[in-house]
């Protein structure tokens, strides 16, 4: 069994042990439901085997909520650590237990929450604002999603079975070698990274073809809506940037396995080779998470005011000097490594370049709002949420791209109160209103608008309260990633920061009510168009067919739904047979096999990591060898479920 | 926003106390950096202060439950409004980019003060800092003792993973790598004990890896110089095989000699 013994098991760690037990409960209860209400084979063949984007999409979307939720108990305990352990009070954590849990939220966050939530988005939403059928490549679809739901399994392994990194999330070495870093944690790390970044790449790859090849005839690149064009800036990020993170952490296993010195600081190692690609990849990442929740933004102020998307073409101009510019900037997270004044100042020009763009941007959507007539739904809560809050994470973005301001700065909490006021008013706010926007589309019922605004309230109050005082804990001079500290002046900010957190819990506790009344006993059935939509996924029901539309609309404009709706929209006089993927249970085997075969290199159980590489190989040629993928919906079918009001 | 100035009032009150050193900084470097942190942000606030105030008030004067100005659905574009907003934004990055590259230069943390420094060469450890003054021919450990008004002139290396060397009240860090030497001036203009710190996260007992700063006139550094010089614990071969372990919270020690060019044999992988 490699290098597996039961003392991997932390069992002297009441702290992880009551999470791992909660864990198994949790699974427990819902496989007890699921076989109470026989539901196991309804589970297996209309949603885990599904090949249809919109359920792949709330597959997702599921994983990243999931994600999140660890993600944030996580931040809890950081939180209360950091509240408690100052002077000789060391907190309530045991050594080590705190570097493993900033690594794992870091890593969470951004892998295993931020990118599932808008990889789901964008498959809940793009095909059906193209006016397509389905992805380019829905096999592939359903493997981006199980490699991304494997890896994320074994973040979560490594709850109870060895330890996660306590490297950080960015793994920096020579800390990240094997010399420093001994045990699997950093293993377990940088094969979650390695599988979730294979299904990311796919994802990119699949959204980019569908993007360019199956748009419905009449929508031109220029008649794209806003969401369209950020997810096909973004997977072209994705494409460019997630391969330079393969071949990185490629390179650190090598050190880590055989014994290269890629990054060691000895031998002709350099670990700044390392930190350089990390950020390459890294900063153009950000982008990725944030560039979808621009797009969002733009639909729902758009949508909420009533009125056309102000200066379109410069949201788009802006948006693709966003991602040109990304992959400029990467060095201005490590001013402080040594590099020439040259060389750090041209760098922080180019980071304060992207401000342009980004300002821009928020212009146009205020600028959207005037002369509109603003409702104010959930959704567009969100979104202003964001537009009140982002100014201020943009400002001490650009100060931290001025290096001798970055000299002071750096890895302090300023810096991390910066980065989460671009990310939770940046993205995650632009997913919650992606989410409430698009609910009742993928769901076909209406989300609770007031549990939603009082989770609103508390997610915004809950911010400022945890994130300001750690703008000034950075003028104070604390570090980031303290498991303790001498400083008593520092205290009564953490805090603070502290009833945060746990008004941000309130937050996530009225989401979770939110969700629960909409899909309980009282749900309401949702309209096809229920925020009287502008774009096309508003004309067809909600939850749409399985083929998305009958007949494939023709775009006239790039409010192509509202121009229809003004022309006036006819039944169609006769359906057609439509060919639909059928469903594939070898993107979840493929998943099983990654997962099995990541768990086995992590602790050096070769047979098992061999065999289950082996099975992906087999999968995936039996896959290549199939013929009837598809399967052909007669007409009369498709009129059937036409008529009867599109009920799946 | 609001919260924002309400809370950096509070911050400036407590620099009065020295618990801000980033607010109240004891050198000129730490200083220029402020004045830069505080020049950018009023030169932002010139686009961020109007953006605040039309979240707020666009919303509520076209909201459609009662609106107070005109609808026009279809107007989209204006080539003016389109001029003004990325004109505005580049003008104050223009400025910032002048500001940052002149700072940038003049700040560059390799670039010596003018003066006949004081040399120090700096070690990070797992998990302390090992100063030696190669010219006084003493080192220490977790303790940095500089002159004031004498500029201070650092060679930094790692015998273990990266680390940050900052001390909060002087400005700028710099990362100590294994293998490897970067440099850092800093410069003390009044008397005082500050904190400094390892910046950047190094495993275990990073929280524990900070050091103190004792800035003092030139008399007593003088006088502290040679009362370590007497004190007769040598800094050899053996006692540093032994300091190079890991180890939290390692005491403040003090060496009267040591083995010279031991910097550079730590930067060549001793």
């Amino acid at each position: 069994m490699g290098k597996l013994t039961f003392s991997a098991i932390p069992i002297d760690n009441p702290i992880i042990m009551s999470a791992v037990v909660c864990a198994i409960l949790i699974a427990i209860w819902i496989g007890h439901e699921i076989t109470k209400r026989k539901r196991w084979s309804w589970l297996w063949n209309e949603w885990l085997t599904s090949l249809d984007h919109k359920k792949i999409g709330i597959m997702y979307v599921v994983l990243a909520i999931v994600m999140l939720v660890r993600g944030f108990f996580d931040a809890i305990l950081m939180r209360l650590q950091q509240a408690m352990a100052e002077g000789s009070s060391h907190g309530f954590l045991p050594p080590g237990h705190f570097d493993q849990i900033f690594s794992a939220h870091g890593t969470i966050m951004i892998l295993f929450a931020a990118m599932p939530f808008l990889v789901g988005l964008m498959n809940i939403a793009i095909p059906l604002q193209i006016g397509a059928r389905d992805v380019a490549f829905p096999f592939l679809n359903s493997v981006s999603l199980w490699l991304t739901a494997s890896a994320a399994m074994l973040v979560m392994v490594s709850l109870g079975v060895g330890d996660f990194s306590k490297a950080g999330w960015s793994g920096y070495a020579p800390l990240s070698e094997l010399g420093f870093s001994p045990d699997v944690g950093v293993d377990y790390w940088t094969w979650a990274l390695q599988i979730a970044g294979i299904g990311s790449l796919l994802s990119g790859i699949n959204f980019l073809v569908t993007i360019l090849r199956m748009r419905a005839p009449g929508m031109t690149l220029m008649r794209m809506p806003i969401f369209v064009w950020a997810t096909f800036f973004t997977n072209m990020l994705m494409l460019a940037a997630f391969p330079v993170l393969t071949a990185a952490l490629a390179m650190l296993s090598l050190d880590r396995y055989l014994g290269m010195h890629f990054f060691t600081a000895d031998h002709g190692g350099n670990p700044m080779l390392y930190v350089n690609l990390f950020w390459i990849w890294g900063h153009p990442e950000v982008y990725i998470v944030i560039l979808p929740a621009f797009g969002i933004f733009s639909e729902v102020v758009a949508t909420f005011s009533s009125k056309r998307i102000f200066g379109y073409e410069s949201l788009v101009y802006a948006t693709g000097a966003i991602t040109v510019l990304s992959f400029a900037v990467w060095l201005h997270h490590f001013f402080t490594m040594g590099a020439g004044a040259d060389v750090n100042a041209a760098f922080g020009i180019a980071t304060m370049l992207i401000a342009i763009p980004t300002g821009v941007k928020i212009f146009n959507w205020l600028f959207t709002m005037y002369r509109g007539r603003v409702r104010f739904a959930s959704p567009m809560y969100w979104t202003l949420g964001f537009l009140t809050t982002f100014a201020i994470g943009g400002m001490t973005g650009v100060l931290l791209s001025l290096p001798p301001a970055d000299f002071v700065l750096h890895n302090s909490l300023f810096l991390v109160a910066h980065f989460h006021n671009m990310l939770i008013p940046g993205a995650l706010f632009g997913y919650f209103a992606g989410f409430s926007y698009w609910f009742p589309k993928a769901t076909g019922f209406m989300l609770d608008e007031k549990w939603g605004k009082r989770a609103f309230w508390c997610w915004i109050c809950g911010f400022y309260l945890a994130f300001m005082p750690l703008y000034v804990l950075g003028f104070l001079g604390m570090p980031r990633r303290m498991e303790h500290y001498a400083n008593p002046a520092w205290q009564p900010w953490l805090i603070l920061a502290a009833f945060g957190t746990l008004l941000i819990f309130f937050g996530i506790l009225f989401q979770g009510i939110q969700i629960a009344t909409s899909l309980g006993p009282k749900r309401r059935a949702a309209d096809p168009d229920p925020w009287d939509g502008r774009t096309l996924e508003w004309a067809t029901s909600s939850p749409p067919p399985s083929y998305n539309f009958a007949v494939l609309p023709e775009v006239k404009d790039r409010d192509a739904f509202l121009e229809m709706k003004r022309a006036g929209i006819h039944s169609p006089t006769r359906y057609e047979d439509i060919e639909i993927p059928k469903g594939s249970a070898k993107g979840a085997f493929i998943g099983a096999s990654s997962f099995a075969c990541g768990f086995g290199l992590v602790w050096h159980i070769w047979w098992l990591a061999a065999m289950a590489a082996l099975l992906i190989l087999l999968i995936v040629i039996s896959r290549s060898m199939e013929e009837e993928t598809m399967t052909i919906l007669p007409s009369g079918e498709v009129k059937r479920i036409e008529e009867a009001g599109h009920v799946l | 926003m609001n919260r924002l100035l309400k809370t950096f009032p509070i911050a400036v009150l407590l620099s009065g106390c020295e618990s801000a050193p980033l607010l109240d900084p004891a050198g000129p470097i730490g200083k220029s950096e402020l004045h830069l942190i505080l020049i950018s942000f009023a030169l932002m606030l010139i686009v961020v202060i109007p953006v605040t105030f039309m979240a707020f008030w666009f919303p509520r004067k076209f909201s459609a439950s009662d609106p107070k100005g005109k609808y026009e659905p279809e107007w989209s574009r204006s080539s003016s409004i389109e001029f003004v907003v990325w004109l505005v934004p580049a003008i104050i990055v223009a400025a910032l980019a002048t500001i940052s590259w002149r700072a940038t230069h003049r700040l560059d943390p390799f670039r010596p003060i003018p003066g006949n420094p004081v040399r120090i060469e700096a070690v990070s450890l797992d998990w302390k800092w090992l100063f030696i003054y190669p010219d006084l021919g003493i080192a220490t450990i977790d303790r940095l003792v500089i002159p004031v008004n004498v500029p201070v002139s650092f060679r930094l290396t790692s015998a273990s993973v990266m680390t940050s060397f900052f001390i909060p009240s002087l400005g700028s860090q710099v990362y100590a790598m294994g293998g490897m030497q970067t440099r850092l001036h800093l410069l003390a203009q009044r008397e005082g004990e500050f904190t400094g710190q390892n910046q950047q996260y190094s495993g275990r007992g990073y929280a524990d890896m900070h050091f103190r700063v004792e800035a003092v006139s030139a008399d007593r550094y003088a006088k502290w110089a040679e009362q370590v010089s007497r004190s007769g614990v040598k800094l050899d071969d053996a006692r540093y095989a032994e300091i190079e372990k890991p180890g939290i919270s390692y005491p403040v020690r003090e060496f009267s000699g040591v083995e010279p060019g031991l910097f550079g044999k730590i930067v060549k992988g001793k």
